[in-house]
């Protein structure tokens, strides 16, 4: 039986809603005397979706930035009402779209927990039946009665996942939070939802992580400007995603736009010129990200990240591992050499933008590449590694 | 597992979100189904209004006193208001705590879905929840500034006998036409920002249109029930015959409680219509 059920949704946001009187007076007048603004700019961000999730099935939504991912589950979840169609949803949807909302910082840990179990819609039985398992999950016991601004981020951060993964919905949503955090804690994050899985819950996820998503989801959704483009098996999907519309490789694709950041290409280099051309596997490679900065960002971080088809990632390489950069407004291209470490196949280049607390934008499948040559009979693995396996006879004692 | 601890008939509802937004029933249903939501946010305002404050109660204390002391000079000695029969500090100060109360309420209401934005854009929750919450912190202080009319009544020898037992009406309408004034101004200000810098004058102007350092009596006949329409004019005048056995307000009262009635009613109206666009616009 169904637990969600999409019914032709739509949802439109007038773009650049008007938040004060003055400005809102001055439209009346206009449409008055008949000199109106015309029709505010609108944005379709869903678009007669449909689909269903069944008792106990976990589902993923993938799609590019802006491709309404965010708005489905703001509609599931009741958030915001949708402008064509209808949702249902069956039993207790508890919803993660950001880890850590209605927290506190003067208020102590304890606090916190019964505060954020309420707003998540926990009744206070339910709270102090599950208080010493969230407790002990986030492992913050010590600085119980300690406001949480004196907490470490990551302290904040289990506190926060703590609570909501112990809210035993019916209908577990989840947005992309698994960008945040250490590997620790996304390990215990990924575990609470598997298990979640095993007990009998539907779950909805998010993520820019395809490989996880492909793992924890075995049917997944793929969002392209508010519209499903497929639908089906996770990991077929991953792999249609990742080589879709990429072609012409290595050549910028749209304008994408996160914050303050405007990307406006990502190229693929060969020793040999650009990707167009076929690219050895012995060849050094670089890729290079276009972008432009609206305002000044002291703590910029830019990460380029390589992924196979398949959705893992073998490559990350970030500003910060060396220093956040200090970029005042303007154009660049951020670059990353890498030399020939891959094998022959196709990667996919993902690039993200942000600083130490906020994320402005995460574009996994920014370009993509393929290497030619010859695997040495070897297709399955990533990368090559420059040195063969030495045989050497067991010297005797 | 989670199913087996949930009743059966839970599990099973469906809820529906439709262009109308998602619908739980009427406004005092969904209230009531998130009573321990409004008491949690109630007690967060709560512990972060004392959490530093180290003379807190006096402080609650100090400005319908404060209030009560300049009007007691102004209208009292210099200009001469009179005050229905009962000792001109008892008078005002039953007014300064009811209007302390409503004014209390409105301003922290008017923003508390701004203030709590990404709540709003982040979590279902019934909304009516936020203004309903305002509700209860000045609560604790109106509590609290009874005691020092008690003590106060009890100095200048005032008692009102059996009308005491009509206080909680009083309570009940004061409630009313602080919620409805809430809930309107907490819907607006999701829209239009320009209401919470507007709450504080307004709120100002409103005070001495209200019957709180005069009796309600300065003005007679059609013009004291037009007066009315405002609805802490009823508000007050039925604290004070409660609490002090000033005369009963008679039609004016009954103005003020349909008045505050509309304004409610309305109130509930239009945040219903409005919640549902609240997370797009805020």
């Amino acid at each position: 039986m169904d637990r969600i059920q999409f019914d032709r949704v739509s949802k439109r946001y007038t773009l650049g809603e008007r938040t004060n009187a003055r400005e809102a007076l001055v439209a009346m007048a206009r449409t008055l005397i008949g000199r109106g603004p015309g029709a505010a700019p609108e944005l379709w961000s869903l678009r007669d979706v449909s689909f269903t999730v069944a008792d106990g099935e976990a589902l993923g939504i993938i799609g590019r930035n802006g491709a309404g991912k965010s708005t489905i589950l703001k509609v599931l979840t009741g958030i915001t009402a949708p402008t064509r169609g209808v949702s249902r949803t069956r039993g207790r949807v508890a919803a993660l779209l950001e880890v850590g909302t209605g927290f506190h910082e003067e208020l102590t840990g304890r606090e916190n927990i019964y505060l954020n179990g309420a707003i998540l819609g926990m009744a206070r039985r339910d709270i102090a039946r599950a208080f010493d398992a969230i407790v002990d999950f986030s492992g913050v016991e010590r600085f119980l009665d300690t406001p949480v601004k004196r907490y470490s981020s990551g302290m904040y951060l289990r506190l926060a996942f703590a609570v909501a993964a112990h809210l035993e919905p019916d209908v577990l949503v989840v947005d992309e939070i698994l960008a945040v955090g250490d590997a620790e804690f996304q390990r215990k994050c990924l575990g609470r939802m598997e298990q979640a899985e095993k007990e009998g819950r539907t779950v909805v996820f998010v993520s820019h992580d395809l490989d996880t998503l492909g793992k924890l989801c075995r049917r997944s959704l793929w969002l392209d400007a508010g519209q499903i483009r497929a639908e089906g098996d996770s990991k077929e999907l991953v792999r249609d995603y990742l080589s879709s519309g990429l072609a012409p490789v290595g050549v910028g694709y749209a304008v994408v736009r996160g914050g303050p950041v405007t990307v406006k290409g990502v190229r693929v280099l060969g020793a040999r010129g650009p990707s167009g051309q076929a690219m050895m596997r012995e060849d050094s490679l670089s890729i290079e990200v276009d972008f432009s900065l609206a305002e000044l960002v002291p703590g910029m971080d830019i990460a380029l990240y390589v992924s196979t088809s398949q959705g893992v990632r073998v490559i990350d390489q970030a500003v910060s591992d060396r220093e956040p950069a200090r970029l005042e407004a303007g154009e660049y291209t951020a670059q990353l050499n890498l030399p020939p470490v891959l094998n022959v196949g196709d990667f996919v280049v993902g690039v993200w933008f942000g600083t130490a607390h906020t994320e402005f934008l995460d574009e996994p499948a920014a370009a993509t590449f393929t290497l030619h040559g010859n695997d040495r009979g070897r297709p399955d693995r990533v990368l090559v590694y420059e040195h063969p396996v030495v045989v050497r006879p067991l010297s005797p004692a | 597992m989670m199913a087996a601890v949930q009743p059966a008939g839970l599990t099973e509802r469906w809820t529906e979100n439709t262009v109308t937004g998602v619908s739980r029933g009427r406004p005092w249903t969904a209230l009531w189904q998130a009573r321990e939501l409004i008491g949690y946010l109630a007690l967060r305002d709560l512990r972060l209004r004392y959490r530093q404050a180290v003379l807190g109660v006096i402080w609650v204390l100090a400005q319908p006193i404060a209030s009560v002391a300049i009007f007691t000079v102004v209208f009292s000695r210099l200009a001469g208001v009179g005050s229905e029969g009962v000792p001109y500090p008892l008078f005002a100060l039953v007014g300064m705590v009811t209007w302390t109360y409503f004014s209390g309420t409105v301003a922290s209401a008017s923003t508390v879905l701004v203030n709590n934005a990404s709540l709003v854009t982040k979590v279902y929750f019934p909304r009516m929840a936020a203004p309903a919450a305002s509700l209860l912190p000045p609560g604790i202080d109106l509590v609290m500034s009874l005691v020092l009319v008690g003590a106060l009544a009890a100095w200048f020898g005032v008692f009102s006998g059996v009308r005491l037992l009509a206080a909680p009406f009083w309570l009940l309408l004061l409630l009313v036409s602080a919620f409805g004034v809430s809930l309107w101004l907490a819907a607006l200000n999701v829209r239009y920002r320009d209401i919470q810098h507007a709450v504080a004058p307004v709120l100002q102007l409103w005070l001495f249109a209200s019957p709180v350092a005069y009796p309600a009596t300065l003005l007679s006949g059609w013009k004291e029930l037009v007066y009315a329409v405002n609805p802490m004019v009823g508000v007050i005048g039925l604290g004070r015959w409660a609490l002090l056995g000033t005369p009963w307000p008679g039609w004016s009262l009954m103005v003020s409680a349909g008045s505050a009635a509309l304004v409610l009613i309305s109130g509930l109206v239009y945040f219903s219509r409005a919640q549902r666009s609240f997370a797009d616009v805020i």
